[in-house]
Order: structure tokens, then sequence, then C-alpha cells
């Protein structure tokens, strides 16, 4: 049972402490938790928790190789940067939350109006807003300016939607005056605070003086929300029932748990890998260490070990040991890491060609963490409206009473039959039109011209109402419950009584309405063919609206059916108060309303049928195509019929058309038929796995569920059999569970969507992306890119996610290799030092390699392109080595292991024979060892360079100068260490010797083995690479605008073929060979396209039980 | 190079949109050296072509070094132990008898004319001066100033004496200073071993202060090494700043001074050795080293053989790489290798 709340109006002393107040806080510290907690949050990192242990040893001088800055100095640097980030995070916080607020509002307390700031307002006060007021808190309306209780609000700040909504006051406040609203006194019982933004099932009671003190059902439409704006109204009064973090939008803030991607999980299995190979080395070495100081350094009088050491003597040094290995582990990866995500996620919000050029829309990456899994996806989920069309609704067709209009221009708008039709005034098309007028929650504006325009929810509805004022219906008005309609200059009204909205079960929505002139009570209904054309009225045949729904469904057009029938006086009574007892209840409210709804909602007279196109978007053919050349394997959910997905699918390159394709189609409403059905689509996946063929299976969504249920397993099979599958008719929940399954899989999954009813897929999935579409911004905010169109894909993950993948492929393994680079001389030098755990490096040294030396150079190969954008586009195949990890592996990173391990061979032992006997000062060795290893890496760095831009050849060369000039500098100092030892060494010809032949030794195999592999062993990137820098005339800084051209030359085929491809969503492609697709899937099940009307009826019925 | 018309495209953009550039647009000009066989195999024989003869010529100059190298901790000290552990302990017994004359006197044969400076060094073998708790004992701060006499606490265990007062200069590297010394004469005409400068100029004049005394060296009864002068300064104290360079490695020499004459080659130089350094204990092993220098420092021929295996190795894959192209050519970036279906896992 749900907790309940009771909020008394305008009641002072009741709930006085029972419920915060109205302060919004968003701050996650405040000043005096800030460091304790910031600093708990980063040491619940594993990592953190590392480098922190190791700091610590480091303060024990017994065996700290070095001076403890040189981990103390990064540490604290990474933790302050991070910290700052939050804290600047949380300070904007704090300010929008102080600006929330300090606000002022007006308020009534005992009676009086009273401005107070909008933390004060506690539950129960009575908030008045002006026109363009932000609503403070969550709102029950009492009062507006309008005298029928409505008003007007913008939602967009808590669900993207911009357009207009309106909000109703409750009933048992209709007419109330002003100085009434100050003396108002009740009670609202409403639910415990939650999420649901799009419920509010509360009741009202209002207490004496006033005489209507019955229940009075509240739901979302009689309140405000938080965040909403008051808009086109004067004023509006309302009493506050959720205060400060306990509104909705409060409620629904939350932190989404951080996604990490596959590189960074392989990043950290690596890194555990090398933390036990730390500690083996650890083990061994300190082992030997203790071994020997007993045999030999005993004899050492020099050294004057005690005879008796303290008890930990033992520990000492594997300790030692352990701090000289620490840095295996680089503490600079992570900050590497972060840095190039931040730019990868910049070079996506840049990019000049991801802007949707329509409407300026950039992409931008929300989450700047998961670039590098853009280049991994395996699968890909797509919403279909909105996403893969443009959601830009056109009424096209209609078929009224048996006649259908615009079968020949494609156009019923311009169809001289319609025309006809309209101006004789025939009362089907009539009745067919108002109800398009009419049936709707559409709000007509008119402009200060008189040019009315409209706001509406759903894109279907403005189509239609927009067809029927071009068809000279006009929906004029909306005046409270009172509905114009100019018809030819004659005006007529309806008075709206009821509105049974549309759910996504019901599939459709009704309106109660009567007529001004007549008072007869009408029931106008629109929505799915399955949720209308079983109800229409017994004796009335619906074949020709099935067979025009099933038409029209083959164009890939939406299809809205249009129904009416009249209300007898007494029925509508009777049924008006059931509504009304339903409305109020708080507990499964809705499914009581759609039970309720049910009982109105039959025998209908149906009216015809409204088809709807949906134009494909520019470019997606051509985008799936690519990507599923690339590997990716599509999915498409959709809340859409079986057949217009399969269009919608055909047309653009989802599946491919007869003899090439196959579709298998699930469904069944029974376990036994969709077990069936499975076993069967299986059997024929399994042999059809040799064959080049393109093979989806459909399903639909009930019997996905059933599938999900009790054949999971079966299913999960076929999902990972199949690389195209559309799933129709699915839930939003459905949808997430479907990249739940094929994440459970271990694959990764890329959701994009573009309403709400893909936010649950988009959060669950890998990566999710949203399209800033006309469905609000929804899908946008939850997602982790929001690009402006479904074509930016293919850039998004070709370019962006291989790029990505790519370079930081090669920046956490780089960073290894050089950390281990050193440890490894380190260990070396630790043989010929008595394994007492002697540093051969200093602490500045130390600090300085893994902080500067090493990290600007690899920083830099954020530029690094290994191929072309355009070769990447040709040949976009070459995202397999991302998907695979070919390039971030455990043998790849084998590779960098014993790179490090050779380099560390050649570097130590030829400084130590180098600089041997009368040469081996400590200082002086250090030093060349150190600069051999800057010279390799550089030289490694500049090996796996593809590409070299200014910025590289600086960071690569001028990092190797800056090495001697910082080291040049320190050498100068007097007090330091190293003093006058680099200018020492660089005067000697033999230590330029030195590194000229350690970097010949140490390059040369490397050198010759890539080259090997390049030319013998080629991989296709390899190829490309030479095909690509080959084929055209290489390129020098001067050519770059040439090059330019062909380019263009590439685009403008994409171009030319956009018109086609549009045509063909409304080109029966399938109408001509339905026989072929049946000979074809013959062994399996018949290719059912017409699926009888009853099943469908019983479908939905179960359906809405369940519910 | 990278796709795009950015440059036509900024024209028509929003003002809300950042200037194009082409590193936000990921353009940059960039060259793209790719690994032909030409580039690969030219680099290896230019490698191998230059290094060659650089190791040719530090290996002459490394021969042309003369050196005279003398082990002489056996071969001064009398022993008649029969079996090995007992000559151990005779010799430490005699290392460590202060009463014993440890004057031993060698006679060495010039193989080849030595010209002037010649460097007198001495080597010592399997003296770890890099083990940690040597390297560490020590405090540069007190042989800077003698306002720092006090900062002895990393000298450990030779930071104090036994009347707890601080030692200048503390720590066990000062303390070990080596104790050999060297006379050198030919046919009876002392040789002058010049030790002045022997040290870095840098040690003298910032590491080691000019006003820091010696006090209380060697005064507890473990005696290391070297006693020092304690009316001279810290920074004129050349020999101990020599020691106090540590080596890095376990064999390693150490200036003992300058011979400021020519030898000519066949000279008998007779060398009276003080063999006081105890090396006995851990069986380390002491050199005389009289040596000239060269360009490239003193006899070390690691260098000329690196140069010249490197250079012998990168001209092998050079040849190997022309044959390879020779015999079996492979034409880069043919379309031929990029066939998609060749590869199923692809799919």
């Amino acid at each position: 049972m749900k907790m309940r709340r009771c909020v008394y109006i305008n009641d002072d002393n009741l709930a006085q402490d029972l419920y915060c107040d109205n302060r919004i806080s968003n701050r996650k510290y405040t000043i005096w938790n800030f460091l304790p907690k910031n600093l708990w949050e980063q040491f619940s990192r594993l990592m953190n928790q590392y480098f922190l242990l190791i700091a610590c040893l480091q303060l024990w001088p017994l065996i700290t190789p070095v001076n403890p800055v040189s981990t103390w100095g990064p540490l604290i640097f990474i933790f302050a940067v991070s910290a700052t980030k939050e804290a600047c995070d949380d300070y904007n916080r704090y300010i929008s939350d102080k600006k929330a607020n300090e606000k002022e509002v007006w308020i009534v307390r005992q009676g009086i109006k009273k401005l107070i700031q909008a933390q004060d307002i506690k539950v129960g006060n009575i908030v008045w807003l002006r026109e363009n007021d932000e609503a403070p808190c969550d709102l029950v309306l009492l009062g507006t300016a309008d005298p029928l209780g409505t008003c007007y609000v913008e939602t967009a700040a808590l669900d993207g939607e911009t357009d207009l909504k309106t909000r109703v006051i409750p009933s048992a406040c209709m007419g109330m005056d002003f100085e009434l609203l100050h003396k108002i006194k009740g009670v609202i019982e409403c639910p415990s605070p939650d999420k649901d933004i799009r419920r509010c099932d509360a009741n009202m009671r209002l207490f004496p003086p006033f005489i209507d003190n019955d229940v009075c059902p509240l739901t979302i439409k009689n309140t405000i929300l938080q965040s909403c704006y008051l808009r086109n109204t004067e004023w509006a009064c309302g009493v506050a029932v959720y205060t400060g973090n306990e509104t909705k939008l409060g409620m629904s803030r939350g932190v989404p748990e951080p996604k990490l991607t596959a590189v960074d999980a392989m990043i950290d299995r690596l890194t555990g890998a090398i933390f036990v190979f730390q500690i083996v080395v650890v083990i061994v070495l300190g082992i030997a260490g203790n071994v020997w100081k007993d045999t030999e350094a005993r004899q050492q009088w020099y050294v004057q070990y005690p005879t008796e050491g303290p008890w930990y003597e033992l520990l000492v040094i594997p300790l030692r040991f352990e701090l000289l290995c620490s840095i295996m582990i680089p503490i600079s990866i992570k900050v590497s890491l972060d840095l190039v995500k931040s730019l990868y996620a910049k070079f996506i919000d840049w990019d000049d060609k991801m802007v949707d050029l329509e409407t300026g829309t950039r992409s931008h990456a929300t989450n700047t963490a998961i670039s590098e899994d853009l280049g991994q996806v395996e699968y890909i989920l797509t919403d279909k409206t909105g996403t893969l069309t443009e959601n830009k609704m056109v009424f096209r067709r209609c078929c009224i009473s048996g006649s259908c209009y615009g079968n020949e221009t494609g156009d019923a708008l311009t169809d001289e039959k319609m025309l006809n039709a309209v101006s004789s005034g025939s009362p089907d098309v009539m009745q067919f039109l108002k109800v398009m007028a009419i049936c709707n929650t559409v709000i007509p504006v008119k402009s200060s011209s008189g040019a009315i325009s409209y706001k509406a929810q759903s894109q279907d509805e403005e189509a239609l109402v927009r067809a029927a004022a071009q068809l000279l219906m006009v929906f004029e008005n909306k005046s409270g419950n009172i509905v114009d309609i100019n018809f030819n200059s004659s005006l007529i009204q309806y008075e709206v009584l009821d509105i049974l909205e549309f759910t996504s079960d019901r599939k459709r929505m009704s309106i109660v309405l009567k007529d001004c002139q007549s008072g007869k009570i009408l029931l106008m209904s629109k929505g799915a063919d399955e949720s209308i054309l079983p109800y229409a009225r017994a004796g009335q045949q619906i074949r020709t609206f099935a067979e025009a729904v099933e038409q029209y469904a083959q164009l890939g057009l939406r299809t809205l059916c249009l129904a009416w029938r009249e209300l007898g006086d007494d029925e509508y009574q009777e049924w008006a108060s059931m509504f009304n007892e339903a409305n109020s209840t708080l507990v499964d409210r809705e499914w009581r309303v759609a039970e309720v709804c049910q009982r109105l909602e039959h025998g209908f007279d149906i009216l015809g049928v409204a088809a709807i196109e949906d134009r494909l978007q520019d470019g997606v053919p051509e985008t799936i195509e690519t990507l599923r050349k690339a590997g990716i394997n599509f999915w498409m959910l959709t809340g859409d019929k079986q057949s217009t997905a399969i269009q919608i699918a055909l047309s653009c390159n989802f599946v491919s058309p007869e003899p090439k394709g196959q579709l298998l189609i699930i469904n069944g409403k029974t376990e036994d038929e969709v077990c069936r059905n499975l076993e069967r689509v299986l059997l024929t996946m399994r042999i059809a796995d040799a064959e080049p063929k393109d093979i989806a299976f459909v399903v639909d969504g009930w019997a996905l569920e059933i599938a999900l249920k009790h054949y999971s397993k079966a299913f999960t099979e076929l999902a990972v059999l199949s690389r195209t599958a559309i799933c129709c008719r699915v839930t939003p929940s459905q949808k997430a569970q479907l990249v739940e399954l094929l994440k459970s899989c271990d694959y990764r999954t890329l959701a994009i969507g573009d309403g709400g009813n893909d936010v649950r897929m988009i959060q669950q999935a890998d990566i999710g992306v949203g399209i800033s579409g006309r469905e609000g911004l929804q899908a946008a905010r939850a997602a982790d890119y929001s690009i402006g169109k479904f074509r930016f894909l293919k850039r998004l993950i070709l370019v962006h996610g291989r790029y990505s993948y790519n370079r930081t492929a090669f920046l956490s393994q780089y960073s290894f290799y050089k950390s281990l680079l050193i440890c490894f001389i380190q260990i070396f030098f630790s043989f010929i030092s008595g394994i007492s755990g002697t540093s051969l490096f200093n602490s500045v040294s130390l600090m300085a390699y893994n902080v500067f030396y090493t990290s600007v150079p690899v920083l830099v190969h954020v530029l690094d392109k290994d191929l072309g954008e355009k070769t990447v586009m040709q040949h976009p195949q070459i995202l397999f080595y991302c998907q695979a990890g070919r390039l971030l592996n455990p043998s790849t990173f084998a590779g960098w292991f014993g790179r490090s391990l050779f380099h560390a061979i050649v570097v130590f032992g030829i400084t130590i024979h180098s600089y041997a006997l009368e040469k081996s000062e400590m200082e002086e060795v250090s030093m060349v060892a150190l600069s051999g290893c800057i010279w390799l890496q550089a030289f490694v760095v500049a090996i796996e360079t593809n590409s070299f831009t200014v910025l590289q050849h600086l960071a690569i060369w001028g990092n190797l100068v800056a090495f001697y000039v910082i080291n040049w500098i320190v050498s100068a100092l007097p007090s330091s260490g190293m003093y006058t030892i680099m200018f020492r060494l660089c005067r000697q010809p033999s230590y330029w010797c030195t590194i000229i032949v350690i970097v010949a030794a140490g390059m040369g195999p490397v050198l010759a083995l890539k080259y090997f592999r390049y030319t013998y062993r080629s991989s296709k990137i390899n190829s490309l690479q030479q095909a690509e820098r080959l084929g055209g005339p290489i390129l020098s800084l001067g050519n770059i605008e040439p090059q330019l051209r062909p380019l263009e030359k590439d685009l403008s085929p994409l171009s030319l073929l956009q018109p086609r491809n549009r045509n063909s969503v409304c080109e029966p492609l399938l109408s001509e060979s339905p026989s072929a697709t049946r000979r074809s899937v013959g062994t399996g099940a018949p290719f059912d396209f017409f699926q009888s009307q009853s099943r469908l009826s019983s479908i939905y019925s179960r359906n809405s039980k369940d519910n | 190079m990278s796709s795009g018309d950015g440059v036509s495209q900024s024209s028509s953009k929003k003002s809300k949109k950042p200037r194009y550039s082409r590193f936000t647009q990921q353009e940059l000009p960039a060259c793209k050296p790719i690994l032909t066989p030409g580039l690969v195999i030219s680099t290896f024989i230019f490698i191998g072509i230059t290094f060659i003869p650089i190791g040719l010529s530090s290996l002459s100059a490394s021969d042309a070094v003369v050196e005279i190298v003398h082990r002489y901790d056996e071969v001064c000290i009398s022993s008649n132990a029969n079996d090995d552990e007992a000559a151990h302990f005779a010799r430490i017994g005699y290392i460590q008898d202060d009463r014993t004359n440890k004057t031993c006197t060698r006679t060495l044969n010039v193989p080849k004319k030595m010209k002037q400076p010649i460097f007198v060094y001495y080597q010592l073998d399997d003296f770890y001066q890099n083990h940690r708790r040597y390297v560490k004992s020590r405090s540069d701060e007190q042989y800077k100033s003698p306002e720092n006499e006090q900062k002895t606490k990393t000298c450990e265990p030779e930071a104090f004496n036994d009347d707890r007062k601080p030692i200048v200069p503390c720590g066990l590297v000062a303390w070990s200073l080596f104790n050999d010394t060297y006379t050198i004469s030919i046919n009876g005409n002392t040789i002058p071993i010049n030790k002045k400068d022997i040290a870095w100029r840098s040690d003298r004049t910032h590491k080691f202060g000019s006003n820091v005394y010696p006090k209380n060296f060697q005064t507890r009864g473990l005696i290391g090494g070297a006693k020092l002068n304690e009316s001279i300064p810290l920074s004129e104290q050349e020999d101990l700043l020599v020691w106090m360079r540590t080596a890095a490695l376990p064999n390693f020499r150490k200036l003992y001074g300058r011979i400021e004459t020519d030898l000519e080659a066949n000279d008998k130089i007779t060398v009276v050795i003080q063999n006081n350094y105890n090396t006995y204990s851990f069986d380390g092993k002491k050199n005389l080293v009289i040596s000239t220098t060269t360009w490239i420092g003193g006899k070390n021929d690691f260098l000329g053989k690196i140069y010249i295996t490197v250079g012998g190795i990168c001209l092998f894959l050079a040849i190997a790489f022309i044959l390879v192209y020779l015999l079996k050519p492979r034409p880069l970036g043919d379309p031929a290798y990029l066939s998609w279906n060749k590869d199923p896992a692809s799919y």
C-alpha cells in the first residue's frame, strides 16, 4: 500500500514540520563535508586506494626509494583536479539553487497575500503565479484568471516538450472568486512523493462553508509542477502539495549510474594483471634481497648491517621493491584518459559535419567518458518514428465509407474527388472531417493577424487538424469546454463533456461532446485499427476499412481509424458517474479508467481511415547500409504495427528485399504457438547460417513477452544468430528488456531514439543516442549523445567512435609501456646494487618522467588518424578491428609488455657497459639511462603515429628538447642533487654515442618487425593505409585545398539519391512479390502480413486486462 | 587527408557555431608517412653505413688508450694458510691489525709510451657503493655549511660518535673512505702524483663547504677507512670528494691522481702500496690502474663493439629485406588484400 499525505489547504499550524520546506538543494556537498565526502568518494575507487597506500608507504623513510613528493605531488594534483571540478559543479548548483530559493513569490498566509522567498513556501500554502512565472513547487490548481478555470503551462523544463498544455482547476473550485480563494480551506489527499510526472492521483475535499464538499478527484491535469511556466493566462493560484526536493522534478532528479566502457573494463583488467605481476616481482625480489642481505651484506662491513634487526626487518626489502615497482601502474593514466576523453567529446560537439542545418542543432556529447564504446558497437537498437523517419506528419490519403481518396495523386487534399465531396457537403465526409477537427487535444492559437496556429502534443493530431482546416473544416477556437468549428464560414459549436485520453495500451482516444444546437451527446473516437474496428456497431461492414488499412500500411503510411456514435442521455449520465469515480481512485487509476472507457467505446459507427505519411529522414538507407557493412547489427523496436514496420524496414535497407532477404515472423498469442514459431525460426536460422542470406526475424510485442518470459534461452539464441530483427508493438519497458538481453550476451549495444518512450532503452544501453527531434528533448536529455539527424550516426560511430577507440587503445597501452620501461630498469639495477632496493633514478626525474616527459607527446596522439575519414566511410568494414577489440587486448598488451622489457634491456645494458668503471658515477649513469628512455619513447610515439600534424611534431620533438632544457635548468641549481650533471654529460661525446646506439638498437628491431608485418602480414588497416596514401599524391602541407574536391563529389551522389529513397517509402515494394515471399518461407511459417482481426482484438483485450 | 568542405560550409553557418578551425574539425594538415620498402631499407642501410665507421673509430680510440691494470689485494698479503676459509680469516686478521706493516712494493711494466696526463685510479670490484643502506647514509646539507652540523639524521649509523657529538662528515660513505696510498717511482726517481683537482669543480665549490672542518671523524671503536686532517676543510679533501661521488656499479674506478710526465715504453714502474683498505672480508678486489685517455674516455671497447654490431645487424636486415622484396614482391595497397569476404569473422 502506498503511503499518502494529507495536505491541509491554507492551514499554517498543521503540516508545519511534517513535510520539508521548499528549499531546493541539488548540492552534493556542504562547505563542511566537502573535503571528507569528496575524498571518501575518490578513495572508494580501487586505483586511488592503491595510490594512497603507495603514497603512505613512502612516508616511511626507511623504505622509500625516492622523495615522497614524487608520489604525493601527482596524487595531490590529481585529487585536486577532480575535487576542483566537483567543487565547481557543486558551486554552480548551489548558485542556481540559491537563485531559485530566493526568488520572490506571492503566497497567502492567514488570509493575507504576502511576498516571500520561494524557499519559505510550506506544504498547504496557496501560491499565486502571474503570467510567465515559474512554478516554485508542485501545486494543485485552485483558481485561474480564466472564468472556466483553465490555464496553459509550458513543461519544457520537465519533459522537454515545448508545446503548451492545458491545465484546469478541479471541479470543486469552479466559480470561486478572488476573495474566496484567500480563505479556502480543505484537505488534499495525495500519494507520497514520487517521480512520475505523468500521473498524480489525488483527491480533494473542501471544508465548509464551501458547499460542494464531496470528494473531488485530481489528476495531473489539475496540477502545475515545479519548473513549469504559466503561459497565456493572467494569473493562477494553487496549493503547494510537494515542496523542495520532494517535488516530482526533485524526485526524478538522480545521478545516473556512470557507464563503463569496454575499453575501461579492459584497462582495469590489464591493470589487475600488472598488479599481480608487480606482487610477484616484489615477492621474488624481496626474498632474494633478504637472502642476499643475510649471506652477502653481513660481510660488507661498510654497510654496517646490525646483527639484530627490528621485527619488521624481513618486510623492509619487499616493501622497498613494492615502492620501486609502484609506478608500474602509472598514476598519470587516469588523468590522461580523462583528458583525452573530454577532448573526444569536444570533437563531437565541434563537428561541423554533424550539424543539422535545418534547425542548427549541433551534436552534443553529454557523457564525455564513453566515446570509445562508439567504435565497438555491435548492436544498434533503433526506434522508428522520429528516428528513422522525420516525424513530420502529413495527411496523405483517406478512405471514407468505402471510397478512397488520394490514391491517384498521392495527396487526398488535392484530390478532385475529395474537393467535390467537400463542396457538395457529403454527410459522411462532413462527419469524417468533424472528427478529424475535434477529436483531439490540440489548442488553436490565434495570432494578431488572424492566422490560426495549432499547438499539439501529438504530431498525428496536428496533421489531422491541419488537413481538416484545408478542407474548410477549421478548428477555430477552444475556450474552456466550448469548441468552435468553422465550416464554410458557418459556426458550429460543441461542448466538450469528457476527454478519454490516449494511452499506449488503449491505443485510441475519445471525446464526449454535446452539440450546442441540438443538445445531442456524441462520442468521437480515433485510434489504431485494431482498437477501433473490432468495436464497430453490429452489422457494419468493416472489410473495406480493414483492406484500406492494410493497403496504406503497405505504403508505409500510419493509419488512424475514425469513428463516432451517438449517446443516449441516460447512458451518458450513468457512465459519467462511473468515470468520475474511476478518476478519483487512488489505486490503479489508469487501469480503472481504461476499464470504464471500454464501456463507452463500443458500437462505433466507423467513419473511415486516415493515412498519414511520415517520411524517412535524409540519408537513412545509406547510413543503415554503411553501418551494416561495418558489421553492426540492427534491431528496430517500434510501437507501430507489423506491416508498417516491415515496410519502413525494407525502404531503409534494414532488410534486403526478396530474394536476398528473408523475413521470419514469430507471433502467436499462446505459449505453444510462440514456442513452435520460435523453434521453427531458430531451425531456419541455423540452417541458413552458412548461406550468405539476409535473414531477419519479426516479432510482435505480445509474442515477445511470452518469448522473454518462457523461452528466454531460445530467444537469446535467436538474438545472437540474427543480424536483424524487427520488433513491433513493443512497449518502452520491452525495449529496455531487449537491450538488457543483448547486453547480457556481452554485446555492445547502442540505442537510438527520439521520444519519451525510448528513454528507458536509451538509459539501459551501453550507449544511448537521442535525436533532438520533434517529440521533445526527453530522449536527447537522457542520452549520452544527442544528434540532430539519424544519418549523423554513421559519422558518430565510424569517425568519432573509431578514432576514439584507436587513440585510447594506444594511449592506455603506451602508458603502461613507459611505466614498465622505467620499472624494469629499476629492477635490473637492483641486481647490481645488492638487491637492496636502491632507486637508480632520483625523485625529480621519476616524477617528471611520468607526469611530464612521457604524457605530453602521447596526449597529442588524440589528433592521430590512422585512416582518413573518407576511407573509413568507404570501407566501413574496417570498424571490425575496433568491434573485436583488436587494438587493445591481452595479446597486444603482451606486445607492449615485451617491447618495454626489450627496451629496458637495451637501455640498461648499453648504459652500464658504456658508463662503466671510472664513469660509473651514480647521477651520471642515472641521467644517461633516463635520456635513453626519453629518446626511445619519443621514437616509439613517432613510429606509432600514423599522421603527423604540426602539433604532433611539436609535442614529440619539442618534448625531447624540453627534457634537456628542464634538466639543464635543474642542473644549474646548486642545491639540486644533479647539479652540473647534465652539462657534464652533454659535453661528453660518449654520452651522445650511447644515446644514438640506444635509439638504434631499441628501435631497429621494432621498425623491422613493424615493416615486416606491415608489408607481408598486413592487416586491412595497413592495406587501406597503403591504398589511401599511394593512390593519390601524398599530401603535403600545400595541397590541402584541391584535396577537398573529390570529397564533394563523394557527397553529391548521396544527395542525388535522396529523392528516390524518399519516394521508395511510398512505393509498394512488397506488393509485387507477396507470393514470392510466401514461397521462400514455405518451409516455415506463412508470411503473414494480413493478420486476422479477431486475433488482434483478443490480444488487445488480454493486454488491457493484464494492465 | 580528412574529408570535408568545412570552409565552404562555414560561411552558411549560423552565428552560434564556433568559428571553423582545422583543429576543432580534426582537419589539421598532416603528413602520413607509410613504411614503404624504400624508406625502411634505406633507413637500415643508412644506420649500417654510419654506425660501422663510428664503431671502428671508437674501437681505435679505445685501443689507443694505454692502460696498466694491476690487482694487488692478493699478492700484497702473505698467506700461508692451507684452506680457503682459514686464508680468508687470516687476511681479515692481517688487514684489521693496526700494527702490521702493510707496505707492499710492486713493479709494473709500461707496455707502450704513455703521454701525460696519465691518470692513476684505484679500482674496487664487488664493492656495493650503490647499496641502498650505504648510498642513503650521507647528509649533503651538513657537508655544505657548518651551521648544519647537527643535520645527521640521514647518516645513521654513522651520525654521532660515542659521546653523542655529531660526526663531520657523517655517514657510511665518508666513514668508509678508501685509504690505500700509492707512491710511484721509476728507477728510484719518485714520480709525483698530482692530487690537486681530482674532484669535480662543482663539488669543491658548491657541494662541500670551504669552512666545514672534519670533526669527531673516525673516533668510534670501529674504524672504517681513512682519517681526515681536521685542519683542512672538506672542500679541499679531494680524496673524500671523489669517494663521495658514489658509483652506480659494484665495479668502479676512482681517480687517485695524475702523473704529469710521460712514461716511456718498457719503463719499469715501482709502486709502493700502503695496503690498508679492507676488501678481504667480502672478497672484493683491489686494482691499481694507470691509464691515458682519449675522446671517448678510458679504455672501453664496448661502444665500438655495440656500434659495429648494431650497424652490422642493420645492414643484414637491409639486405634481407631487399632480397625478400625482390624474391617475393608484394605491391602496397593492393585492393586484392582488401576483400572482406576472405575474412568471415568480419561478419
